[in-house]
Order: C-alpha cells, then sequence, then structure tokens
C-alpha cells in the first residue's frame, strides 16, 4: 500500500521475501476513523534492516518486575469479579528462536467492559479490585503466564452501535528497535470479531487469526482458571545478512 | 521463517499499562504531536531509544512531550496513538548532524528530522500528516 520512498535503498532479496509475508495493517484503514487523519500521507522511507537492528533494546531495568506483576488478581484487597483466566504463550522470533527475559506488559478492561484510565467515560462499573495493568518478562524458553480476569466488550463511538470485541493489549519490547510490537489479543469465537475495524484493519484472514487466543484445556486449572493460549512472533534477523 | 504477529493500535487506555520511563541525559527535548489538521494528538506514547538507554513519555491535552536524554548524535524515536494501527519510526538529529540515513531522505524534508535548540531544550514536534509531516521510516 505504501510506496518505497524513491530514495529508499535496494532490497536485498531476503528482506524482500519477508515483505511479502507481512501481515500487518495499512496506516490508513478509513473504517477506524481515527486513522483519517493520524496516517501519514508520504510513503515510508526504507531503511536496511540491519539499521534497526543495530539498534538494541532499552535497559530493562528501568521498568522494575516484580513476580506478583504477572498476577492481576491480586493487586489490591479482594479478588477483581469477572471469569479468571490463565493467559499465556511463547515468543519466538521470526526464525523460531525463542525470546527470553523480555519485558512482556499487558493492559485491559475489567470484566464489565471498563478500564481504569480517566478518559473511559463508558457507563461500567469499575473494579476496586482490578487495575488491569501487568507485566512479566519471559522465561528461558520464551513463555510468559498471567493470571487475570476475562475483560468485558465495551462501545467506542468509531460508527453506529460500534463495540469492540473482548482483547488485552500487549506490548513487547525483544531484542532490538525493528522487534518491537505492540498488538492486541482476542478470544476465539467473539461474536463481535467479524465487526471490528480495527480487528479487521489486517486484511489476510491467517494474519487476523494470529490475534485469536485458543481455548486451551492444558492451561486451564482446575477448580480454578480457565486457560488461553496465544503465541507471538516477533520480527528476527531474517531479513538481514548473516552477522 | 515464520510471518511476525501483526500490529494493532495502543488504543486510548494504555497509560495504565505503558507506565513513563524518565531518560536520562543532558538535554530536555520538548515537542507535540499534531495531526493532518494541525490538531494535537492528546493521546499519543512517545519512546526514545538510544544506546545507553531509554524514554518514555505520553502526550498531554496540548499533544505536548518531553523527556531527558543524552547528547547523541540522534535519538531513535517511536510513536503510538490511537488512529495509528502500526506504530511510527523516526529519528531526532542535532542540529548539522549528517549521515548515511539523513541522506537517505529528500532533501526538502530533512528540516522535520531536526530537532531545534530554544534556550535550554531542543523542540521536537511530530506532524504525522499533510503540510511539514514527519520523515518516517520503515
Amino acid at each position: 500500500m505504501y510506496r518505497r520512498s524513491e530514495f529508499a535503498p535496494v532490497h536485498n532479496r531476503r528482506q524482500g521475501a519477508l515483505s511479502e509475508l507481512e501481515f500487518e495493517p495499512p496506516y490508513l484503514h478509513p473504517d477506524y476513523r481515527a486513522t483519517v487523519l493520524r496516517a501519514p500521507s508520504q510513503a515510508l522511507v526504507k531503511l536496511p534492516d540491519e539499521w534497526f537492528h543495530s539498534a538494541r533494546g532499552p535497559a530493562f531495568g528501568r521498568i522494575p518486575v516484580r513476580p506478583s506483576d504477572a498476577d492481576l488478581t491480586r493487586q489490591h484487597a479482594g479478588e477483581p469479579l469477572g471469569e479468571r483466566i490463565v493467559l499465556t504463550g511463547r515468543v519466538t522470533d521470526s526464525d523460531g528462536r525463542p525470546v527470553r527475559s523480555t519485558l512482556v506488559e499487558i493492559w485491559q478492561a475489567n470484566a464489565a467492559g471498563r478500564y481504569v484510565d480517566p478518559v473511559d467515560d463508558h457507563p461500567a462499573p469499575l473494579d476496586p479490585n482490578f487495575t488491569g495493568a501487568g507485566r512479566c518478562l519471559t522465561d528461558a524458553d520464551g513463555f510468559y503466564r498471567f493470571l487475570t480476569v476475562k475483560p468485558g466488550a465495551y462501545p467506542w463511538r468509531n460508527h453506529d452501535n460500534a463495540w469492540r470485541p473482548a482483547h488485552v493489549h500487549f506490548s513487547l519490547f525483544g531484542p532490538s528497535l525493528s522487534s518491537r510490537l505492540v498488538t492486541q489479543m482476542y478470544f476465539a469465537g467473539d461474536p463481535l470479531l467479524p465487526l471490528d475495524p480495527i480487528f479487521n484493519s489486517i486484511g489476510d484472514p491467517r494474519g487476523r487469526r494470529r490475534l485469536i487466543a485458543r481455548f486451551d484445556l492444558e492451561t486451564t486449572e482446575p477448580e480454578w482458571a480457565l486457560g488461553y493460549r496465544w503465541d507471538i512472533v516477533l520480527r528476527g534477523r531474517s531479513a538481514t545478512p548473516a552477522e | 521463517m515464520t510471518h511476525p504477529t501483526p500490529s494493532q493500535t495502543v488504543g486510548p487506555f494504555f497509560g495504565v499499562g505503558l507506565a513513563p520511563v524518565e531518560g536520562e541525559g543532558d538535554i530536555r527535548v520538548e515537542g507535540r504531536v499534531l495531526d493532518g489538521a494541525g490538531e494535537p494528538v492528546q493521546d499519543a506514547l512517545i519512546e526514545a531509544w538510544h544506546a545507553d538507554g531509554f524514554a518514555r513519555c505520553r502526550t498531554d491535552d496540548e499533544g505536548a512531550f518531553h523527556f531527558e536524554a543524552p547528547r547523541a548524535p540522534f535519538l531513535n524515536v517511536t510513536v503510538f496513538a490511537r488512529g495509528l494501527l502500526r506504530h511510527l519510526g523516526t529519528r531526532m538529529y542535532l542540529p548539522g548532524a549528517e549521515d548515511e540515513v539523513m541522506a537517505l531522505v529528500d532533501p526538502a524534508r530533512r528540516h522535520t528530522l531536526i530537532a531545534q535548540p530554544d534556550g535550554d531544550v531542543h523542540r521536537f514536534d511530530i506532524r504525522l500528516q499533510g503540510p511539514d509531516e514527519t520523515v518516517f521510516f520503515a
């Protein structure tokens, strides 16, 4: 959709191969109204990927992570209302290697579809026992794991009777600037998914499926919490020449 | 090779999840994020990346942000916002800086990458769209 700048350098072959496999949404997607005045109108200037890779990720010590930060149900005096869920998955790079010790940050609405954020004016109740923010580091095999409650759907005024499907926001860093990812995780079977302009900004159904967590009985904890599995792939080094 | 997981917008409610990170260094950067109508973007998240660290801050009601950073030839700056389905990457250069990346940019647009000294601060405005649109990199 976006032309390469005429000033852009020539792609190497492997990099070209990567871009053909991209599932990324466009910047301009008018069904999602907020893109109309915020999408750049000029072509992005393509840099050789190795220049992005040379920019290392930030020092994560700057963002403290405590083990308890991964349990969103134990951040207050009482327990939040809602369906308790375990969210887990493996973070790999596009070459299939696990991404270890990387920061995963999540935020979400409560079970009633309300965010703690003061900007959220949806008239659904706040839950005094739920903030809706968590963080963890991936383990030696690249796995993350959160305990939380299933977020509710909420209205968002993008169009007539617009409702966001239930989702959890994810932010990951990975090893370099090019692996930075902010995205949203959805739940399989949500009837709002076919109606959501943000989810459907990804044109390829294979790309949309990559954002959907599946119910997983193996992850489900008996007498305690339903399990959902969602794996994440960060942009890796495939597109750059061998080091 | 597996396709990377696609991006989705950071949305308007990221404040609870993506806490600000104070930068460290001897220059203070101040700027605004503006949309294609010249209106402030009040819900953007800015990250500044450089060799020695990282800063993260959000814009306020005027679209304004500020962070501290070391005096480096350039900073990598990423922009997240409601309405950005993918984040945008740009670079902030100090006046007079030239390098191989700057050389790839249309000379008529290079000024959008250069911070302007203004007393004790460096001003770096980010225009997402329209006249003087900031150069973004992919």
